[in-house]
Order: structure tokens, then C-alpha cells, then sequence
């Protein structure tokens, strides 16, 4: 085989590499291209790549038509309370599993981490009947209950936690301090930036969730953008362009945090591969 | 407060809700796959009985379930390989020395990953589209005929294949570089020294020093790929003619259309088996393979 000439090596792995982010967002580009196009504009052949004369009109009436306001309201406050309820039940856990000696720890971990193989699924049908017994169908408690805490989530935190020096802690129990206030002061500060990254991950799963919204939520009032969605495609199956625009309604927020963190996102997806 | 009552005191929050919302359905998920549960029995417990083996019998003999089974499998076969070989090979190109605005490659080649399977598989149903469809557009300008993509069941699968890749290479692809970026330079610099070329570099040093993330991720897409859902319900609803059912849709439909919980139960632990044994002999080639 003969070698590639040097000089070509740049060119080539740039326009493969251009090639390669074309073809990722194409896609997204064309669905706000096709959001502000005028209605029927986007069901002809061949299909257009541009507008002829961009408009809001979608947008204005999907804000009208559907009840697009209410679900965003649902969706962010679901996401919100699934980031802190996370950040609570998983960063606890994942600093006692690295840092602190207790009867069976190393037992129960092996435990969790054999819970990480199991599909979520399996539990959906019976916790959706749990739920049922003590009627928080349709509900947000239902909704965030089964996700309190995650065994991936411990994992990532209990990770990052180990890297803490055993000898600050020492030196803080020699000082007298008690072991809450210790992973108040010490341990959370150091933790920040995975605890950012769990509390992204969180936000991100929690956005973008579909299954068991669709299983728990039964009434349009409490849709998440993502149900709403679904079903107003089932309704309006050759609008492109209200459908498109309620995609971007849909993924615009977490798109924006992604570009705006994507450091973040980065690095703590890069640590799983780590063992 | 002494260190065992507070590591309890930490702990027992996460463990009890991974007991109450994981473990004991799992538990119970079980003895419901026993049970004729259906929508008699969403009305009224006492209607429920126990019939044994008999969900798992007739889900073995229904000729959808095969169907469902066959399509997640073709979905396996051809996805993740497809996935992973895609994720490499931009983690290469990005890691390569000579590439510059990595960040800004490594945003677009990341950003179908942050999207939700909902929104963006309307998109690739327009793309799709046989008339409108920016796909049998393109195809056309190379000479190839229109395809009934999401209408023939034939294409089908196929069209749902290349959505998956196209939202989850990203993520693999992460793992990729940051393995990547873990290997030591000098075995390189020898190697380049000695008249190595670069094919020879990526065989004999890059792939071996892999060897551990590329089974890693294997692993993670192969559990994740039989887990499809999202994809077939919104773009496809499982057809046309159930060719792109999944076994995960079934569980869905039995489970929460026609509301026999009993049976979708029996469906969903047959699933969970397939991937622990899935998972059990990757685990188990793994091992084999690095002995030499």
C-alpha cells in the first residue's frame, strides 16, 4: 500500500472529520430551517433546504394549539426536582461506599454494581402497580420515585471519591470534627465538579425520559414535553413545520445547557471507560 | 457521631430506594410472570391466579414474539457493530495529531447524543420521507431509485439502524478519546523509529491497548441496543407489518395496551435473561481471548 502523501494528511482528516459533523448536524439544522418555513412549504419535492420567507407563524401557533407552555412547565420542574433529589441520595452513598468503613460494604457495593446490569424495565410493570395501590399514578411523585437513586450515579461519585486523600480526613476527625460535618465541608467542596456533572446528567435524563412518563403520566395536564410531543406528531402527522417546531421547543434547552457545559459532559463520560 | 452509624446514616437513603423501587419489583416482577394478572386483575386483585409456566409457554409459542426477537437481534447484529466501528473511527480522526478545533468537532459529533429520541426521530422521519425525504433525494442524485424507507418492511429496520447510529455514536465515541489519550506516546515513537507504518501502529498498538474500553463498550451498546424502544414507538410503531417490533415494544403493548401484566412480565424477564447471558459470554470470550 502506498503511504499518503504527507502533506495530504490534514486535509484528509479534517474533511473526514467535517464530513462526519455535516452528516451529525444536518439534521438539526434542517429541523429549525423547516420550523420557520410557511405551512405546506416542507411537503414538497424535492424537499427545500431553506425557507423562502422565514416566519414564527409555527411557533405562535403551537404556544396557541397546543398546550406546549404547560408541558415545558412540567418538564423543567420534573427535571429539576429529579437533579436534586439525585444529588442528595447518590452523593451520600457514593462518599460512604469510598471513604467509609461500615459492616458488609464491600459486599453491598458488589451488590449495586450487579443492580447496574439489570434493564429498568423488568421493575416498570410493578412499580407502575405499587404506584397504583397507593395512587400516585399520574402524579410527579410517581414519576420521580423509581429514579431517586441510581446505581451509575453511585458509581460515578464513589469514583471521583476515592481520589480524596485519606489524610485530610484524618486531620479533620483529629480535630474534633463529626463525620456529617466533615462531608459537609470537605468532601462536597472537593466533589463539585462531578457533582456538577451527575446534577447535568440528571437534568439530562430526566429532559429526556420517555418510557416511564408514558407509562405513569395518564393525562395531558401533566405531559412532559417529550409526551406532549409524541402525541401531537400522532395529530398532526404532515404539519413538518408545527412539528418541527415543536422539536426545537423540545430540545432548544437542553441543547443550549449541552454547548454551554459540554466540557462537562465530556470529561465525565470519559471517566466510565476508566477502570 | 461515630463512622459506621454515619456511613449508615449516608447510605441507607439511596439503599432503600434502590431496594424498594428495583429489587423487590424485580422480585415481584417474577411471581407475576406466574400469574394470569390482566385487566381483570387491574380492577380487582382477588381475579388474579397463579398458572405456573403457562405465560412463559405461549410466549414462546407466539410467532410475534420471534418476530420481535429476530428484529432486535438484526438491530444488535448490524447496529452496534455499525455504532461502534463509527465511534472509533471519529475517536481516531479526532485524536489524531495532526487534527486542530477539536472542541468544536467533538460539540457536533456529541450533540445527537444530547437530543431526545421523540423530537429528533420526527426529523429522520421527514429524511426518510419517500417523496419529501431528503435521503431518496440525495440517492437520486447517484442514480438509485426511491426507497419506501419507513413504509417497506424490508428497508424498515434498516432506517431505524441508521437513526440509532446517527444519535449514539457520540457517546462511545467519547469513551474512545479519553481511552486513547491514556496511551503513553513512546511505544509510538519506537515504532515510527523502526519504520512502522500507520496501519501497523493502529494494529498492533493502539487496537490491543483498547482491547479493554473496546469490550467495555461493547458490552454497554449491546445491553442498550436490546433495550430498543423509543425508536421503533415513535418512528414506526413497531411496523409496517411488525418489522420493526422490538421486544421491549412487545413488552410495552402486551404490558400497557392490552394490560396483560402477567404475560409482559414473563416478557420482560425473558429479556432480562437474554442480556445477562449476553453479557455472561461476552465476558467469558473476553477472557478466552486474552489468554493466549
Amino acid at each position: 500500500m502506498t503511504a499518503l502523501p504527507r502533506r495530504a494528511e490534514p486535509y484528509l482528516i479534517h474533511g473526514a472529520l467535517a464530513l462526519a459533523a455535516v452528516i451529525a448536524l444536518f439534521p438539526l439544522a434542517w429541523m429549525i430551517s423547516v420550523s420557520v418555513m410557511a405551512p405546506g412549504e416542507a411537503a414538497s419535492s424535492p424537499p427545500p433546504l431553506v425557507p423562502a420567507s422565514p416566519t414564527l407563524a409555527s411557533y405562535r401557533e403551537l404556544f396557541s394549539r397546543a398546550a406546549i407552555g404547560r408541558h415545558l412547565a412540567n418538564s423543567v420542574g420534573l427535571a429539576l426536582a429529579a437533579t436534586a433529589l439525585s444529588l442528595a441520595f447518590n452523593v451520600t452513598a457514593g462518599y460512604a461506599f469510598a471513604k467509609l468503613r461500615f459492616t458488609g460494604r464491600d459486599l453491598i457495593w458488589k451488590g449495586v454494581v450487579g443492580v447496574m446490569l439489570v434493564p429498568a424495565q423488568v421493575a416498570m410493570i410493578p412499580v407502575f402497580l405499587l404506584l397504583k395501590q397507593v395512587g400516585l399514578v399520574n402524579t410527579y411523585a410517581g414519576v420521580l420515585l423509581p429514579s431517586l437513586a441510581s446505581a451509575s450515579g453511585i458509581f460515578l461519585i464513589r469514583q471521583y471519591a476515592r481520589s480524596i486523600p485519606d489524610e485530610l480526613l484524618e486531620a479533620a476527625r483529629i480535630d474534633g470534627a463529626g463525620e456529617l460535618r466533615i462531608f459537609r465541608s470537605i468532601v462536597l467542596p472537593v466533589l463539585g465538579p462531578v457533582l456538577v456533572t451527575l446534577a447535568m446528567f440528571a437534568f439530562l435524563g430526566s429532559w429526556n425520559d420517555f418510557l416511564w412518563p408514558l407509562i405513569v403520566i395518564t393525562s395531558t395536564d401533566q405531559s412532559t414535553v417529550q409526551l406532549g410531543l409524541a402525541s401531537f406528531q400522532g395529530a398532526h402527522v404532515t404539519k413538518w413545520n408545527l412539528l418541527m417546531a415543536g422539536n426545537v421547543m423540545a430540545l432548544a434547552p437542553m441543547l443550549i445547557v449541552f454547548v454551554g457545559a459540554q466540557r462537562w459532559f465530556v470529561r465525565s463520560l470519559a471517566t466510565t471507560g476508566i477502570r | 457521631m461515630t463512622r459506621p452509624r454515619a456511613a449508615w446514616w449516608l447510605v441507607s437513603p439511596a439503599l432503600i430506594a434502590i431496594t424498594v423501587f428495583l429489587v423487590i419489583p424485580v422480585a415481584l416482577a417474577l411471581a407475576l410472570s406466574f400469574t394470569d394478572f390482566d385487566i381483570y386483575g387491574v380492577a380487582d386483585r382477588h381475579n388474579v391466579r397463579f398458572i405456573g409456566l403457562a405465560n412463559y409457554q405461549r410466549l414462546l409459542a407466539a410467532p410475534i414474539f420471534w418476530t420481535a426477537l429476530a428484529n432486535t437481534c438484526v438491530f444488535v447484529a448490524v447496529g452496534a457493530p455499525l455504532s461502534i466501528a463509527v465511534s472509533l473511527a471519529t475517536a481516531l480522526l479526532l485524536h489524531a495529531r495532526l487534527a486542530r478545533a477539536r472542541a468544536v468537532f467533538r460539540t457536533a459529533l456529541f450533540s445527537p447524543v444530547v437530543t431526545t429520541v421523540v423530537a429528533v426521530a420526527v426529523i429522520w422521519r421527514y429524511l426518510f420521507h419517500a417523496r419529501h425525504g431528503f435521503l431518496n433525494h440525495a440517492l437520486g442524485w447517484f442514480g438509485i431509485g426511491a426507497i419506501d424507507w419507513l413504509g417497506d418492511p424490508r428497508w424498515s429496520m434498516l432506517a431505524i439502524i441508521v437513526f440509532a447510529v446517527w444519535k449514539n455514536s457520540g457517546s462511545n465515541m467519547i469513551i474512545f478519546l479519553a481511552a486513547l489519550q491514556a496511551i503513553p506516546e513512546e511505544p509510538y515513537e519506537a515504532a515510527r523509529i523502526d519504520g512502522a507504518t500507520r496501519l501497523q501502529q493502529l494494529r498492533f498498538l493502539t487496537v490491543p491497548a483498547l482491547a479493554p474500553t473496546l469490550l467495555l463498550v461493547t458490552i454497554l451498546t449491546m445491553v442498550g441496543y436490546f433495550q430498543l424502544f423509543a425508536e421503533p414507538y415513535v418512528m414506526t410503531r413497531g411496523g409496517p407489518a411488525q418489522s420493526t417490533t422490538s421486544v421491549l415494544y412487545y413488552m410495552f403493548e402486551e404490558g400497557f395496551q392490552w394490560w396483560n401484566l402477567g404475560f409482559a412480565s414473563a416478557v420482560a424477564f425473558v429479556l432480562f435473561a437474554i442480556l445477562l447471558a449476553g453479557t455472561a459470554a461476552q465476558l467469558a470470550l473476553a477472557r478466552r481471548w486474552s489468554q493466549p
